[in-house]
């Protein structure tokens, strides 16, 4: 239990970088959400329920253009269709865990969380469930608190806060960063470049689906540029 | 705006429901079964051909000038990537593009 412990601590410190660009990104949404008319209580509910960055902004978006409700659903929940992936990336580690304990971890899976513990699992695969649930809710629940108290931060300040700060870019600063110690071999790079690549060509494909295609392209490129590589020749 | 309360809940209801549904999808239906090694072969792919695909769009087409190229914004996320692959330290990386994005905001470019 005490191993557990540490490894919460593990992820929690691993996690806290995040908290200065996950803050400011959820001042973002907190910003946009008030201008768009919605209370501090409905901003925070809305990223407490949802906590998810870009299907948040993409649903706010769409009500700002008046679109039905159930178009504003979908096209949200497809900005999020990552999240199977990492779901079933996340199973082949804690796919073990109890069902409720399973469920707790999908509600709060996040980009950042999710990348820190991926790349932990993978270079300490011997690690144990419980270490690894604990270092997973270390740093999840840190992001996912701070992303809540920004919203919250950012509705209550509504149009004070200034242009200068730039608070748009520090969620890609903090992507790159977090993307570019994983280039280690020539399947990953080609696949990164591959995706940011098509990601761009397709970035007028409606409803964020550039983004999955874009995806799923690199990730075959990696995977078989992995295969090949390590095939006797 | 005009969003009436009740479309805002059933808009914040659907959107919880379903992102849980997606993020649960894997873990709930795989449970402890084991993948096999080609899926779990693509499955470590996910983080580097996911992330890129979001960053990408925001780096050459960022929200705040609407879409129009930036070079404050483009220059920084240059940086940033320069000295993560380089130090592969992640504070450092965010340190440096940070530094770079707000002095080359204050040069007036």
């Amino acid at each position: 239990m005490l191993s557990a412990r540490h490894d919460f601590w593990k992820g929690f410190w691993g996690a806290l970088p995040f908290c200065f660009v996950v803050g400011p990104y959820g001042m973002v949404f907190g910003v946009l959400a008030a201008e768009s008319g919605l209370n501090i209580f409905t901003s925070i509910a809305f990223s407490l329920a949802v906590i998810a960055g870009a299907a948040q902004f993409t649903a706010l978006s769409l009500m700002h253009d008046q679109a039905p409700t159930i178009v504003v659903i979908i096209v949200g929940l497809t900005v999020n269709l990552r999240m199977a992936l990492y779901s079933a990336t996340l199973a082949t580690h804690l796919g073990k865990a109890p069902f409720w304990t399973r469920a707790l971890v999908a509600y709060s899976i996040l980009d950042h969380s999710f990348a820190l513990s991926d790349a932990k699992y993978q270079n300490n695969p011997e690690m144990t469930l419980s270490q690894k649930l604990a270092f997973y809710f270390g740093a999840t629940g840190l992001v996912g608190a701070i992303w809540v108290i920004g919203t919250g931060i950012g509705a209550w300040l509504g149009a004070r806060v200034p242009d200068w700060l730039a608070l748009d870019f520090a969620m890609p600063i903090a992507f790159i960063a977090l993307v570019a110690p994983a280039l280690r071999t020539v399947p990953q790079v080609a696949a990164a470049f591959t995706a940011a690549m098509l990601a761009l060509v397709l970035a007028p494909v409606p409803y964020g689906l550039g983004l999955i295609i874009a995806a799923i392209v690199a990730l075959l490129l990696g995977a078989e540029l992995e295969r090949r590589m390590e095939a006797p020749a | 705006m005009n969003v009436s309360p009740t479309t805002l809940w059933m808009i914040i209801a659907g959107l919880a429901f379903g992102s849980w549904l997606l993020r649960f999808s894997f873990l709930g239906i795989i449970g402890n079964k084991e993948l096999p090694e080609w899926a779990k072969r693509h499955l470590r792919y996910t983080v580097v051909a996911v992330m890129p695909g979001i960053i990408a769009p925001l780096v050459f087409m960022p929200r705040a000038t609407g879409g129009v190229f930036d070079l404050p914004r483009f220059v920084a996320a240059a940086v940033t990537l320069a000295v993560g692959v380089w130090s592969r330290n992640l504070l450092i990386a965010i340190g440096a593009g940070a530094v770079t994005l707000y002095s080359m905001l204050n040069m007036g470019f």
